[in-house]
This record gives structure tokens, C-alpha cells and sequence, in this order.
């Protein structure tokens, strides 16, 4: 593919810093990086490494103190549609029914209403919640609310999601088939994926980069290709090369924890 | 699970009748106490009440003004509290100038400042409606303010990445959002609208069944007088299960812990 080398995300030199009561908190430290077109980011590192900071200044939802964030070359300002992003908290509205809240943003585009219920439904289906369209999200699980709010982003076709820990609240067999799902709906409709996660497992099993993060200031301490070919199946949990990359990606984050308890 | 108990299930509405069993004994027993009888005449002497009201021409001309001043001070007070509230929420100059205010003239009971409105506006019905206005826009504007206050940044955050701009957010998420906030003000200020019943129609009402609580007081005429004040506790309840239907209707979604 002609796209798979450009950059579609750039990174330059993002600094932030927060006014605290005891003075000034530096959260990102001169973050550099490049994230090609339809690339799958992970981001890994300890709480307090300034990841969700990073993805909310992508997103368009903080602004860098200094530094700035680049889409297909053009500086980011403010929040776009074609930066989705799903929440670790679901963030689904709930007054209005799945298909409602996956229509959002389409009706905010102004997209026919008879259209848009069509893509709602492609999506809702996707996402294997066919037979709850009227559902409110009080009457959903936690892997359904998740997947609703999977659905939402797509619908409007972002180029980039942003994921902040997505399925950071799910059990963990819950947690395992809603990888499956991102990735397949990933492999059919391939987005650039920028993914923060603090498990280890799921981000060598989702990324074809791991950024690993150090603790206060955030910065990017190391970043491991991932060199497990797609499609990637939870089979690959036993697969020796993955263990070497999970030995090698724990044993950095586990340094940076230490120094974070320090 | 065979273990489950398998005990008396008592249904919601032969509890109510338990209940209002229990108050009829205990009211007979006030009715016959040496001390309380005076106050707590029996049902016996309280239902033909009604009848000596209405014979002296008071008693639907008590309700209708009285329900009249509720009505429209609420509805004065509902309508003027929802565009402040918002303006709080959204304008912090106007929340930091309106809100201690409001905050202090709350806890004031309305009794105190009735007559500064009766000097200000006369007697009759206008001061009892601006006194219950008052009242209820107060706890209406704050608890409105509150509600916005407290709705969940992320489906904010969510709304503005999906492309909503200030206008979509107010419309489409802030207004939605919000309204559990305003069933629960109704409610409050239903509550408030009543219970300055009593201090607005002491502003020189010529009907209402505060101001006849007081003057049946004044003349120790204990049955009707407990009819009256049993009245209000049942204009409360129609009015508590009036809100509840509409709470049931538009706020289905909501989550109930």
C-alpha cells in the first residue's frame, strides 16, 4: 500500500505543564514522535506518566504548553472529528438508546437521519450488538457500553482513535474478546490506533509499536516494534517471542514504577 | 434454591392500609387524651367539617386561592429560576454575584420578610404570589445550578470530539442532561410553595387555607381547623405523585442506584 509510510501523526517536542498548589507539575517532558497512516499504537507506562495528558492533547482537549501536534502535516487546534476517541469510562449519553448515542455525531454532521440510522446500524452490528438498538446504556454491561462507545467513534469515520485504557474497567475474559473485536473491526477498516493501556499483554497483542513512558516528567523512554504478524489471535499469549517482548516491555515499566514509588 | 423463605408477602397496598390503620388508632388516642383531646378531634368530628365550610361559603373559595397563589408563585418561581440557573452555570461572574444571595435570603424563614413584601405591594393575593415566587426560586435556581454543575465532563468531552460545538452542547447534551435536575427542583419547589402557604396568606389574604388555619386558631375551632391542616398534608401528596408520574415518563434512562 502506497499510504502505509506516511506520517499521519506527529509529535513535535509536546510539552506540558500543570499549575498546582505546590507549584508547577511538569507532565510531558519533550515528547517526540512520528505514528505512520493505519498504524496501532500502544502506549504503556505507570499511572502518573502523563499518557492520558498526551491523548487529550492529540485530541484536541489540552493544550501543549509549548510544542504541537500535527495531522497529514497541518498543526491540530481544538477538538476534530477525525481524531474519535473512546474513554475508559464509556462516556455514552444516557438518555438516548444505543443506536441514539452511535447516531450522535452523525446527526451533529447533518447527515440524513435515514442515512445515518443506516451506518448506525453497520456499526452497532459490528460491534456484535445487533438486537439492542433500543436499549438505554443502564441496561448494558460494562464490554457492552464499551463496545457501544466503540461503535460511536466509528461512525463518524475518524482518520486516528484515541483510546484512553478502553477496556481498563472490564473483567478480564471481557477484556480479552473486546481485543479480538478491536482488532478485527481494525483489520476491516484500518484506522490509525493510538491505544493507552497499563496491561502489558494486550498491548503486545493489539500494537505494531509499543511506546513505553517514564514517570514524572513523561517521556518516551523506549519504543519496541512488535514483529508478531497479524492476524493476531489471544493463541499468541504462548508464542516464545511474545513472552520475550512481554520479559523485555514489563521489565522497563517495572523500573519506571519503582522510581514512581521512590 | 429450595431455602427461600416462603413468609407472608404483604402487598404495597395492604401496607397502606396497616399504616393508615395505626394513624387512626394513635389519633383516636390523642382524641380522647385529657391534654390533647382539645386539638385532636376524632375523624367523627373532622369530616362533618368540610360540610360547616362549605356552608359558610369558605371552604372551595379557601382551596381554589390558595391553589391559585401555589400556581402561580411556582409557576413564576420555575420559570425564572431555569434561565438563572444556566446563566450561573455557564457565566461564573453571575454565579459568584447571585449565588451568596440567594444562599442567605434561603435560610430565612419567608414569615420574616412577608411584611417587607406587604409594605412594598399591599395586601391580598399579589404579595402571598411574589412571596411563594420568591421562595421557590430559590431552591429551584440552586438545585438547577447544582445539576448542571455536577454533569459528567466526559460526555461533554465526548460530545465536543464527536464535532458538537457550544450550541449542539447546550441543546444536546447540558439540556437532556439537566433534566433530572429539574424534576427534583419541581418537587423541592412544589414542597416550598407550600410550606410558605402559611406565611404568604398572612399578608392580608381574604381567602386560602393558611390564612383560614390562623383564624380557625384564633377562634379555637379545633375540627375544622385540623380538616384544614390535613387538607394541605393531601394537596402535598397529589402534588408529590403528580411529579413522580412525570419523573417516570421523561427520566426512564436514568440510572437508579
Amino acid at each position: 500500500m502506497a499510504g502505509e509510510n506516511l506520517i499521519k501523526l506527529k509529535i513535535d517536542n509536546v510539552y506540558k505543564e500543570y499549575e498546582g498548589r505546590n507549584g508547577k507539575t511538569v507532565a510531558l517532558n519533550g515528547v517526540n514522535l512520528d505514528i505512520k497512516e493505519n498504524e496501532f499504537i500502544c502506549v504503556v507506562g505507570p499511572s502518573g506518566c502523563g499518557k492520558s495528558t498526551l491523548l487529550n492533547i492529540i485530541a484536541g482537549l489540552l493544550e501543549p504548553t509549548s510544542g504541537d501536534v500535527y495531522l497529514d502535516g497541518k498543526k491540530i487546534e481544538g477538538t476534530g472529528v477525525e481524531r474519535g476517541v473512546v474513554f475508559q469510562g464509556y462516556a455514552l449519553f444516557p438518555w438516548r438508546t444505543v443506536l441514539k448515542n452511535v447516531m450522535f455525531g452523525l446527526e451533529i454532521k447533518k447527515i440524513p437521519k435515514a442515512e445515518a440510522e443506516q451506518i448506525a446500524r453497520k456499526y452497532i452490528k459490528a460491534v456484535g450488538l445487533e438486537g439492542f438498538e433500543n436499549a438505554y446504556p443502564k441496561e448494558l454491561s460494562g464490554g457492552m457500553r464499551q463496545r457501544v462507545a466503540i461503535a460511536r467513534a466509528y461512525a463518524v469515520n475518524p482518520e486516528v482513535l484515541l483510546l484512553d485504557e478502553p477496556f481498563g474497567a472490564l473483567d478480564a475474559q471481557t477484556r480479552v474478546q473486546l481485543q479480538t473485536e478491536l482488532l478485527n473491526t481494525w483489520e476491516h477498516e484500518k484506522k490509525t490506533c493510538f491505544f493507552i493501556t497499563h496491561d502489558v499483554d494486550e498491548a503486545i497483542i493489539l500494537a505494531q509499536r509499543v511506546i513505553i513512558m517514564s514517570a514524572r516528567p513523561g517521556r518516551i523512554k523506549k519504543i519496541v516494534d512488535i514483529d508478531i504478524p497479524y492476524p493476531r489471535t489471544q493463541a499468541i499469549k504462548s508464542d516464545p517471542r511474545f513472552l520475550e517482548l512481554k520479559t523485555e516491555i514489563w521489565n522497563e515499566v517495572y523500573q519506571e514504577f519503582l522510581e514512581v514509588r521512590k | 434454591m429450595k431455602k427461600k423463605k416462603k413468609g407472608l408477602v404483604i402487598s404495597n397496598k395492604v401496607w397502606l392500609l396497616i399504616s393508615l390503620g395505626a394513624a387512626l388508632v394513635l389519633w383516636y388516642l390523642l382524641s380522647i387524651g385529657s391534654k390533647t383531646h382539645r386539638s385532636f378531634p376524632f375523624v367523627d368530628k373532622v369530616i362533618p367539617a368540610v360540610k360547616t365550610m362549605i356552608d359558610r361559603g369558605a371552604f372551595w373559595a379557601d382551596i381554589s386561592n390558595s391553589l391559585l397563589c401555589v400556581f402561580a408563585g411556582f409557576s413564576l418561581g420555575f420559570a425564572t429560576s431555569l434561565p438563572i440557573a444556566f446563566l450561573m452555570a455557564w457565566y461564573t461572574p453571575i454565579q459568584k454575584i447571585i449565588e451568596p444571595w440567594i444562599n442567605f435570603i434561603r435560610n430565612i424563614p419567608a414569615l420574616g420578610y412577608a411584611p417587607l413584601i406587604v409594605i412594598t405591594f399591599g395586601v391580598g393575593a399579589k404579595p402571598a404570589i411574589i412571596l411563594i415566587w420568591i421562595c421557590t426560586f430559590m431552591t429551584m435556581s440552586i438545585t438547577i445550578y447544582q445539576g448542571i454543575k455536577n454533569i459528567d465532563t466526559t460526555i461533554l468531552k465526548a460530545a465536543r470530539v464527536l464535532g458538537a460545538n457550544d450550541f449542539h452542547i447546550f441543546v444536546k447534551v447540558i439540556c437532556p442532561a439537566t433534566v433530572p435536575f429539574i424534576i427534583t427542583a419541581v418537587r423541592l419547589g412544589l414542597s416550598a410553595a407550600l410550606t410558605t402557604l402559611l406565611a404568604a396568606e398572612s399578608t392580608g389574604a381574604q381567602n386560602g387555607i393558611g390564612m383560614r388555619i390562623r383564624s380557625l386558631a384564633t377562634a379555637f375551632d379545633a375540627p375544622p381547623m385540623l380538616m384544614y391542616i390535613i387538607l394541605l398534608g393531601i394537596i402535598g401528596l397529589i402534588l408529590v405523585k403528580f411529579v413522580d408520574i412525570i419523573e417516570r415518563k421523561l427520566t426512564g434512562w436514568q440510572e437508579k442506584i
